[in-house]
């Protein structure tokens, strides 16, 4: 599948966006961190802008963005509307108890409802997000059951790493939170690792025998193609990631996703509010390039079954 | 409406295509693209149009466009025993189509009268998820328009009370040389289309995937290797001495040209 950058901004920016807004609602709520005004600001701002930015990226990918509106209507079939439902109707929530942290300095009790609230709807936002592929039976790299752990997981971790960045900044439990985001990172390594064996050693169904049904006939070929250059189905469909990079850049994602963070992290731990956030914030970058990686390899390592018709033997 | 119709549509129209006649001439593709840049669908954008070589979109080169139907052309088996088949491949309609539950808009969807699947081009958002969900490859997005086309099955041809009853098939049926396109209603068990599906033994492609496409494929009739398969004979000699046993002999007759044919045959 063609890699658009729009959409692995989209996923990576919106996931580490909701994976702090679910860590935000959950420790305020728990008074894990302070409701402290500077904590409030920043930290919804992060949340809120990689969610906003991630948002706004995905509708460069539309052709008609002006129309983005319509998309709220299908949830009952589709679920890139319903992760559009998702994603407006978190706002609320997570608005007022936005406001409750920065306004009134208090994110339990009454407004620590809110913070569950916008909470669930982070999960259940990237939950969204990873079905609109996991759902796709054309590609067997996406509809694999690791798929929705893997932007569950990258999600937490990712804003784990941001929100230990904010704790080290400005107070809180920041070794609870560092913890979390390690856990969180070693677990999504972990499936991420998992999920790229099995996608290796996969025995494609579908092959060019059964999209033609000449495998009577014996092996299928593509003698000649429809058209003398790419077509849209190819463009968009038929991008092959060169083999042998991808095992260069599975340890690339992985390295500078997990391992630099996990490093930075420690020393991180051990500065605390004595500028532990500049590690910290190292760790957040870092962490998201290697994101960047994975999702750009989730793309473009996808292959469709479209392609059997375009000289792929299978798919 | 993405949901499916909730009454599976009794009328399936669709086409049989015949693998065994098609010979790959790409008419049905040309014609399905001259009705169609006037159609429900129009314009049918081409990009870099009057060139093969140049590079207008910086990453690619040659013409390119939208089209609804490609002919490709495969290869099967080996050696002596392998076939060239000609394949032309566009929109199945599937009883079960995921390009259109994938739909956050609306705007794709399958009529319940018929069974045609069609995207309503003012309230696509080009979001392009319906042609990753589509595993045949019929939709391709026309990057000028900013939305997803993909065959009507002629929608604006087939119900046309201005043309001759004869007609109303779509462009690719119509204009097909050979005949290796026909156009009915599938979900008639005894239309002419159906009834040629049951007695060539025509099939869906990726079964596997489970959309229950409504268009079928008729496969290649099994090769004629032998002469003797044809109906012919398999050796000259024995034919040319049961040819000569059947000329018809005067022998016995009588007459002038009995005589003729006794004293010349001395």
């Amino acid at each position: 599948m063609h890699p658009a950058s729009s959409v692995i901004f989209f996923t990576t920016a919106s996931g580490a966006g909701y994976g702090l807004l679910f860590l935000l609602g959950l420790a305020g709520a728990a008074g894990l961190v302070p409701a402290g005004l500077w904590f409030g600001l920043i930290g919804f701002a992060l949340a809120f802008g990689l969610i906003t930015a991630g948002l706004l990226a995905s509708t460069l990918h539309l052709g008609r963005p002006e129309r983005a509106w319509r998309a709220m209507s299908q949830w009952r079939s589709s679920w890139l509307s319903r992760e559009g439902m998702a994603a407006i109707v978190t706002y609320l929530p997570a608005g007022i108890f936005a406001l409750g942290w920065v306004l009134a300095g208090e994110a339990r009790g009454f407004w620590g409802v809110f913070g569950i609230l916008a909470s669930t709807g982070a999960v259940v936002t990237v939950i969204c997000t990873g079905m609109i592929y996991a759902s796709l039976k054309t590609i067997r790299q996406w509809r694999h059951p690791l798929v929705l752990p893997g932007y569950l997981l990258l999600g937490l971790y990712t804003g784990g790493l941001w929100m230990a960045m904010l704790a080290c900044a400005f107070g809180g439990d920041a070794t609870t939170l560092i913890w979390v985001t390690v856990i969180a990172g070693a677990a999504a390594a972990a499936v991420k690792w998992t999920y790229w064996s099995k996608i290796d050693t996969q025995i494609p169904v579908t092959t060019s025998g059964t999209a033609t049904g000449l495998s009577g006939l014996g092996r299928v070929r593509m003698l000649e193609g429809p058209s003398t250059s790419k077509n849209f189905v190819m463009r968009e469909m038929g991008y092959r990631v060169a083999r042998k990079h991808v095992p260069k850049l599975r340890t690339i994602a992985v390295v500078a996703g997990m391992v630099v963070p996990f490093a930075l992290l420690l020393v991180a731990g051990a500065m605390g509010t004595a500028g532990g956030w500049i590690p910290a914030l190292l760790a957040a970058l870092s962490g998201s390039a290697g994101v960047v990686v994975e999702r750009w390899l989730f793309f473009a390592e996808a292959t469709h079954v479209v392609t059997t018709y375009y000289g792929a033997e299978a798919a | 409406m993405t949901s499916l119709p909730t009454i599976a549509p009794t009328k399936k129209l669709g086409l049989v295509i015949d693998l065994d006649i098609c010979v790959g001439c790409h008419a049905c593709a040309v014609n399905c693209k001259e009705w169609n840049s006037g159609g429900h669908s129009a314009p049918m954008t081409d990009w870099n149009a009057y060139s093969g070589t140049e590079s207008e979109d910086g990453d690619d080169a040659g013409a390119w466009g939208v089209w609804f139907n490609r002919v490709h052309t495969y290869e099967a088996g080996e050696g002596a025993e392998s076939r060239t088949v000609h394949f032309p491949r566009s929109c199945l309609h599937c009883e079960e189509p995921a390009c259109v539950t994938v739909c956050p808009t609306g705007a794709s969807y399958k009529r319940e009268e018929d069974g045609i699947v069609l995207v309503n081009p003012d309230t696509c958002i080009g979001c392009k998820l319906c042609s990753w969900a589509c595993p045949y490859g019929a939709r391709e997005y026309d990057y000028t328009d900013g939305v997803m086309k993909k065959c009507t099955l002629c929608i604006d041809k087939i119900y046309n009370e201005n043309l001759e009853e004869v007609d109303r098939v779509p462009a690719c049926v119509s204009t097909c040389p050979v005949g290796a396109r026909h156009f009915g209603d599938l979900g008639d068990a005894d239309s002419a289309v159906s009834r040629l599906v049951s007695e060539r033994g025509g099939y869906d492609l990726m079964p596997e995937m489970g959309y229950k496409p409504t268009n079928k494929y008729l496969p290649p009739r099994p090769r004629k290797v032998n002469a003797g398969d044809t109906g012919a004979p398999t050796k000259l000699e024995a034919l040319a001495a049961e040819a000569a046993d059947a000329v018809p002999s005067n022998a016995g007759g009588s007459g002038f040209l009995a005589w003729v044919d006794t004293m010349l045959s001395r």
